[in-house]
């Protein structure tokens, strides 16, 4: 059950440069440690050291903020289109 | 490097200038050619931390998703961001790098008693460990694409 994986601009380059990916999973869980286990580099970026996602990486399923629904237990079908969308944080010390 | 317009850079003293003390922030919209951007546009942004916006700045996804929008109308990319730092140096805190992405530029200048001063731009590792400084060209006038 093939879904897509749309990859934020600033992370294409850890995986061949492609806008999308296309895989099988049954939950958003599942896309993205496939995703991650395709394209190692991925990892880092998307998940601190304890293995969370970062607080600043949102999950969307087709235009649904996953922290809405059931976070990354969130089930995915077939046509669905998960997307990584970065939030920007940061300032002075 | 990062080419910027002069008329940008004013646009983003006065924001600057405007939230002062607070942090501004905005997306930088533009062409990426080989190893040099160039700024073409600016989608200024609210800071949402309302809780410490003097040395804090967010921008929620969904207006990321809107800078990302305006750029691809306009055939542009969303290449980067820029935020002051109010009476604090241009250079990256340790609260920016762990929040922030590769590949985009991050413009930081400095708003000292409301006059804007120095302006820098940096990307982050590949590693995350840390930030390379980008040269800015400031440039009389931008290219029309």
């Amino acid at each position: 059950m093939p879904v897509k994986v749309m990859i934020p601009t600033p992370l294409r380059q850890y995986a061949e440069k492609r806008e999308s990916v296309d895989l099988e999973a049954k939950t958003v869980a599942e896309a993205l440690s496939s995703l991650t286990s395709q394209f190692g580099d991925l990892k880092k970026h998307l998940y601190s050291d304890d293995g969370k996602l970062r607080s600043f990486v949102n999950v969307y399923v087709n235009d649904e903020d996953i922290r809405y629904l059931q976070r990354e237990k969130t089930a995915v079908q077939q046509g669905d289109t998960i997307s990584i969308v970065p939030s920007i944080a940061g300032g002075a010390e | 490097m990062l080419r910027v317009g002069e008329a940008l850079i004013e646009r983003i003293h006065e924001h600057g200038t405007r939230d002062y003390p607070n942090e501004c922030c905005g997306a930088l919209l533009g062409r990426e050619e080989g190893k040099d951007r160039t700024v073409l546009g600016l989608v200024p942004l609210a800071n949402q931390r309302n809780d410490s916006p003097r040395n804090r700045f967010s921008i929620t996804s969904e207006d990321v998703r809107l800078a990302e929008k305006e750029a691809a109308a306009k055939g542009w990319e969303l290449i980067g961001w820029y935020h002051s730092h109010p009476d604090s140096p241009a250079r990256p805190s340790e609260f920016d790098r762990e929040h922030a992405w590769p590949w985009y530029s991050y413009i930081i200048f400095q708003v000292e008693k409301g006059e804007p001063r120095e302006m820098r731009s940096w990307r982050l590792d590949d590693d995350r460990a840390k930030y390379q400084e980008e040269s800015i060209e400031f440039i009389s006038s931008v290219p029309r694409y």
